[in-house]
């Protein structure tokens, strides 16, 4: 296998960003769309945001076999305990059984989890599922390898208290200045917004976001600029 | 993939593994004092090199009696305080004017460690605990081998290094409750300027014959101010 080509039996990995925000109301959960096989993108529309139950989503980032099986293995046993207790699980016990399954297979996981949702009793809520299988219940959180460039970020724009539309616009300006550092983020930025009145779900594409330093308004083609440009465009 | 894993009385298929920590908490300090036990730790859980998490409580209520306080892997910690709900549930149920003390707990937990040890699938923790119970003041140390011990002044990781020095010129029987909180937060400032996983969020636990408190968080003040810092390099220009 040459160099240039990377390894294209690596596992797919999901580089990722992800993020989960708690708004007064409900929470905002965002991921960006990348999955790599090494260093080819496998696949550049991938939907991170996965459906536990109605009312509880998880944003999966790290191995993508490893996440997709603990959410698969997650919303059986959900499916079960909801036709046994007779009414929606609630976000604590959705983030309880990703836990256990994250710490009880530790040496085998390698998928860090950010588990958000919406019940009667507390609201929204976000539970951190880091690898190892910590829980920790947070205001926000953010993971996945894109996350490291958002600490600081965090730090200075997080409030307690947003609205939706705060919360929904800090998760995509976050998520997008992720892609722009993170080589292992990119693609579409989606958002899963949970509350009292149901799931809903947007897609902001690309070319929809902002552009950020040393970045530059996309064009058609250098044709479009010669053309519109009246003196000099191309000169050594 | 298993819910639940190999140690509990179930099947036993898991391979010989000694995993390594993800998220982790850094030192923990415990003290005696003249009316019970003083505990301290920072609320920071580190992930490597990188401050993760800033609210993380690591030290905790144990039944009426006791304080335990962890460093290490913070999802084995989380275990290990079902585990130990578990035991002091038990212990109520029986209802009969008893109840476990701070040496059982300690006993239970080394018992917990050790055997983990033998297994080679420790509990990535060192652990404090802390407690009165009858008028007797109890503080012991539990390492992730299963190492323990007991003594006036115990600390886990780096403070074992920079605290303890500290507490044993300064320790002495029948210190007050604002001495003993004084000499904590003498130690942890200095874990706060030398230990790198250091975060400056703290909680301070006292138990004592009447229950247990812990403190709100709060932040330590440093103090940057020495001649010596302003121009460090003065006198051999291109050092630090």
């Amino acid at each position: 296998m040459d160099p240039s080509v990377g390894d294209l039996n690596s596992p797919h990995s999901m580089g990722t960003t992800i993020i989960g925000v708690t708004y007064n109301g409900g929470v905002v959960l965002g991921a960006d769309s990348r999955t790599s096989t090494g260093v080819y993108v496998a696949n550049r529309a991938s939907d991170k945001i996965t459906q536990l139950t109605d009312n509880v989503y998880v944003c999966r980032s790290g191995s993508a076999a490893d996440s997709q099986i603990v959410s698969d293995y997650v919303r059986y046993f959900l499916h079960q305990h909801t036709i046994q207790l007779g009414e929606p699980a609630t976000v604590k016990v959705a983030a309880n059984l990703v836990r256990l399954l994250s710490y009880n297979n530790k040496s085998m996981l390698q998928t860090g989890l950010i588990i958000g949702g919406w019940d009667k009793y507390e609201g929204g809520k976000i539970y951190g599922v880091p690898l190892g299988g910590t829980i920790l219940e947070q205001p926000f959180a953010i993971g996945g390898s894109g996350s490291t460039y958002l600490y600081g970020f965090f730090d200075q724009e997080w409030k307690e208290g947003m609205t939706k539309d705060e919360a929904e616009k800090l998760v995509v300006k976050a998520v997008s200045l992720a892609i722009a550092r993170d080589g292992a983020s990119g693609g579409v930025v989606r958002t899963v917004i949970i509350n009292s009145d149901g799931v809903t779900r947007n897609f902001y594409p690309g070319d929809s976001l902002p552009l950020w330093h040393e970045e530059l308004e996309p064009q058609n083609s250098l044709l479009d600029i010669l053309s519109s440009s009246s003196s000099e465009p191309m000169v050594s | 993939m298993k819910l639940l894993d190999s140690t509990d009385s179930g099947n036993n298929s898991s391979i010989e593994r000694t995993q390594y920590p993800y998220v982790t908490g850094t030192s923990v300090i415990g003290i005696k004092y003249k009316d019970g036990i003083l505990m301290a730790a920072d609320m920071g859980a580190s992930y490597g090199s990188t401050l993760r998490y800033k609210s993380v409580e690591r030290v905790k209520p144990v039944g009426k009696h006791s304080l335990i306080g962890a460093s290490g892997e913070i999802s084995d910690f989380q275990e290990i305080l079902r585990s130990l709900d578990e035991l002091i549930l038990y212990d109520n149920m029986w209802d009969d004017g008893n109840s476990l003390g701070p040496k059982e707990v300690h006993n239970y937990l080394t018992r917990m460690m050790y055997n983990r040890r033998n297994k080679f699938d420790p509990l990535w923790n060192s652990l404090v605990l802390g407690g009165v119970k009858n008028g007797q003041k109890y503080l012991g140390m539990v390492s992730m081998i299963g190492v323990h011990f007991e003594d006036n002044h115990v600390a886990t990781g780096f403070g074992n290094h920079l605290a303890r020095p500290i507490l044993r010129d300064e320790w002495h029987e029948n210190l007050t409750f604002e001495d003993g909180v004084k000499l904590l937060e003498k130690c942890m400032r200095v874990l706060l300027y030398r230990d790198r996983s250091a975060v400056n969020k703290l909680q301070i636990a006292k138990i004592t014959e009447e229950g247990v408190t812990v403190s709100q968080p709060y932040s330590l003040k440093t103090f940057w101010n020495f001649n010596a810092f302003q121009n460090p390099t003065a006198g051999a220009e291109g050092s630090w």
